[in-house]
């Protein structure tokens, strides 16, 4: 299994993550996470999908399948272009008056932030790689998490690439 | 006069007019010659508009007969098929016939009707999430929200149902926006940034073809629906002629490529000759036009075309590489494409030896059955069929062995011609396909061949054909059994019949003649010759009932699961 990462601008009309998703469910994509939202453009949303695919093959088929819909008008597989990947997420942690310190401690490194504190629980948030929030999470488990909320990622290319890059993104327009 | 009336046009399509009224002058508009439809409450409104629009509407007797024809129609035509169906159970009765024109990219435009939006979500009376349902199983898609957006929708509907690779599009018309009022401007152009079908060939990669070609040693083309849908027949003639390679045809592509042609080596796939499909084993390069190498043609992937080199042609990019590895790919229209190959006239390649080999397998292992006197062979009977039709009927059919045995013995000679479900295999398919192939062709002989089994799926219809007076020769091939199950029983379940041999069917002529319709019955050869002679000097429709060997199975067969050169019942 190869994880891509397809980001996508589409027409924001009703039923348009539906037929996304659906698309994904009829040709059995596995889809790891998406997010939406809107562009700088009116009336055009960005998805950001993270599947989990077999081969080439079958990332290269999620492309084109996702382009015959009339209501995208691009995608592009980022997985292999110079990008930036962010994710956020609110992690609840229990703490006691004797781990509470600690915690601070632990989550300086990973620029994370504390949003709201209470007597036994504290809401840590931090943005980032996913990877770097996994490391968090694992980090806090010890304390016991109460609640995990992540976002799912969504990704960029970067505004120059350079140039050595194995650059095999499939543009199909 | 002719400026009079342009000026009349003009001034009609800055109207404002009611929903039903834009969808009936769009029809106009589009130059739509016939729909097919099945009245409801949620569409009344528009029915109330065509009772004196002077649309011609078929009103066929289940909703699935209408999106059949609407599908034979557009087979036939070369024009989109039009259909409306009520709200609720108006709009699933479609929902097959959808499926069926989305998996042999069949152009439709279809309306449904829907609940007030007023009242959309509340599960009011006939309400069904149609959008939902059909997303699926549509080119695209949309329910009308704005009144003041449906000549564009419409507009753009038919515009992706005919380009690119052609499909069904559906538009789901809440109660209300029937009624609501506003201008209806039908000149606007279509602006679909996210759709633009590529038809124009790279360049480059034609080359790569023209190369591969010069060195082959064992071409081959398997020609798909798509040169139907481009009308590349020609092209594809020459361009064989030109460079004398074989043609082998998939299920739908049949006419595409003249049968009586030297180069022609049959169907290929599962119920294939075995000369295409052991060409396709053999082959060293292969040049799919327009097929999307769907299973029943390939058969067991890992031994598809294992020394070949292969270049696609489609229209549709997804197509390519999506079961076969291809080294040559080639988007765009087939009709294009082949007029860039004849173009390039490139070196011919060798291929005296391979002709000689596949000749000598056209020779040694022909199509065959074996004729028995007292009985009716149901290849013996498409054979007849073809004789009386002199090979140039309209050929509708349903889905089973006489399906498979009219693509084998029914040798088309021209394209166009050939109606069959192939990509869903949809039973109750042939019998209202032949409504719309008639009424698109009305000089032509058409003939419907279905199963006993998949007939009475949409017999209903027989009362269309009947008040229409449509000239179709009904062709049951009553085997009392639903044949293609039986034999995959026979075969694959130790003979373990199981709800598959029907053998009191009811008495199929006095059916006919209850929808008073004339109706004979054959039971040997030499009864067949009988009432098909009757029936084809009969300028009315005539249904005939047959009676063939129960047991026949077709063959040869490629099982599933084996490959193409793994066919059985090709010899004694
Ligand atoms: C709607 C539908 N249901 C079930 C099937 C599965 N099926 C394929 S062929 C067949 C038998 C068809 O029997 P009949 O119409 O008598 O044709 P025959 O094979 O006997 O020529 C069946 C049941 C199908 N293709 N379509
Ligand atoms: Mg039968």
């Amino acid at each position: 299994m190869v994880k891509r990462i397809i980001t996508m601008t589409v027409n924001n009309r009703p039923g348009v993550l539906n037929r996304i998703t659906g698309l994904f469910t009829k040709r059995h994509y596995n889809i790891e996470s998406i997010t939406v939202g809107h562009t700088e453009a009116e009336g055009i949303s960005r998805m950001t999908f993270v599947v989990n695919v077999d081969d080439e093959r079958i990332a290269e088929q999620i492309t084109k399948q996702l382009n015959k819909q009339i209501d995208v008008l691009k995608v592009v597989d980022i997985t292999d272009q110079a990008i930036i990947v962010r994710e956020l997420a609110l992690i609840k942690v229990a703490v006691t008056p004797a781990t509470r310190g600690e915690i601070y401690t632990l989550i300086e490194p990973f620029r994370a932030a504390i949003v709201d504190v209470a007597r036994d629980s504290l809401v840590v948030q931090v943005t980032g790689e996913p990877e770097k929030i996994d490391a968090l999470i694992d980090l806090l488990k010890p304390y016991g998490l109460k609640e995990v909320a992540r976002t799912g990622t969504t990704a960029f290319p970067r505004g120059s690439q350079r140039a050595s890059s194995t650059n095999k993104s499939l543009f199909i327009i | 006069m002719a400026a009079n009336m342009k000026v009349k046009e003009r001034v009609a399509k800055k109207q404002t007019l009611c929903g039903a009224l834009m969808l009936i002058e769009a029809l106009k508009a589009e130059n739509v010659k016939v729909i097919f439809g099945y009245p409801g409450g949620a569409v009344l409104p528009i029915y109330d508009k065509l009772y004196e629009s002077g649309v011609f509407h078929v009103l066929t007797r289940h909703e699935q007969g209408a999106i059949h024809a609407a599908e034979g129609y557009a087979r036939i035509s070369g024009k989109p098929g039009v259909v409306i169906a009520t709200s609720g159970p108006g709009a699933t009765n479609i929902v097959t016939g959808l499926t069926d024109a989305m998996m042999d990219s069949i152009p439709l435009v279809v309306f449904t009707g829907q609940v007030a939006s007023s009242v959309i979500g509340s599960d009011a009376f006939q309400e069904a999430d149609v959008l939902g349902i059909t997303m699926p199983i549509t080119k695209h898609s949309y329910q009308v929200r704005d009144i003041h957006e449906l000549p564009k929708i419409i507009k753009e509907a038919f515009h992706i149902a005919t380009t690119g690779r052609p499909g069904p599009v559906l538009i789901d018309i809440p109660k209300d926006m029937a009624v609501a009022e506003a201008e209806f401007d039908y000149e606007q152009d279509v602006q679909l940034p996210g759709y633009q079908p590529t038809t124009k060939p790279n360049h480059l990669q034609i080359r790569k073809l023209v190369e591969a070609v010069s060195q082959a040693k064992r071409p081959v083309i398997l020609a798909g629906a798509g040169v139907l849908h481009a009308n590349a027949h020609e092209q594809l003639k020459q361009y064989a002629e030109q460079q004398n390679i074989p043609v082998i045809h998939t299920l739908l592509g049949l006419g595409g490529f003249p049968a009586d042609h030297p180069l022609f080596l049959g169907m290929a796939g599962m119920h294939g000759t075995y000369t295409a499909n052991m060409a396709l084993y053999e082959c060293d390069l292969l040049i799919n036009v327009g097929a999307r190498f769907d299973d029943r043609v390939t058969g067991n992937l890992a031994h598809f075309a294992p020394k070949a080199t292969v270049a696609h042609i489609d229209i549709d990019p997804a197509e390519i590489g999506k079961n076969v590895p291809t080294k040559i790919p080639i988007v765009g229209d087939a009709k294009e494409a082949l007029i860039q190959l004849i173009e390039q006239n490139g070196k011919r390649p060798d291929v005296s030896e391979w002709l000689n080999k596949l000749n000598e397998w056209k020779r040694e292992y022909p199509l065959m059955y074996k004729r028995e006197p007292g009985v009716l062979k149901p290849q013996r009977l498409i054979e007849m069929i073809h004789e009386y039709t002199n090979g140039e009927a309209v050929v509708t059919t349903d889905v089973g062995q006489h399906q498979m045995w009219v693509a084998q013995y029914y040798k088309f000679k021209q394209p166009h011609r050939w109606v069959t479900s192939g990509g869903l295999g949809t039973m109750g398919f042939g019998l209202p396909a032949a409504i719309g192939a008639q009424l698109a062709q009305p000089e032509a002989t058409v003939v419907s061949i279905v199963g006993d089994g998949g007939f009475q799926m949409t017999l209903q219809e027989l009362s269309v054909i009947q008040e229409l007076n449509l000239p179709i020769k009904i062709v049951i091939v009553n085997n009392q059994a639903l044949g293609m199950v039986r034999q995959w029983q026979e075969i694959f379940y130790e003979k373990r019949y199981s709800h598959s041999l029907i053998p009191n069917q009811p008495d199929f002529v006095r059916l006919a003649e209850a929808y008073g319709m004339k109706a004979m019955r054959a039971t040997t050869e030499e009864e067949a010759e009988y009432v098909l002679k009757e029936a084809f000097a009969t300028n009315a429709p005539v249904l005939l009932d047959f009676h063939v060997c129960p047991g026949e199975n077709v063959y040869p067969m490629v099982a599933p699961g084996k490959g193409l050169h793994e066919m059985v019942g090709v010899k004694w």
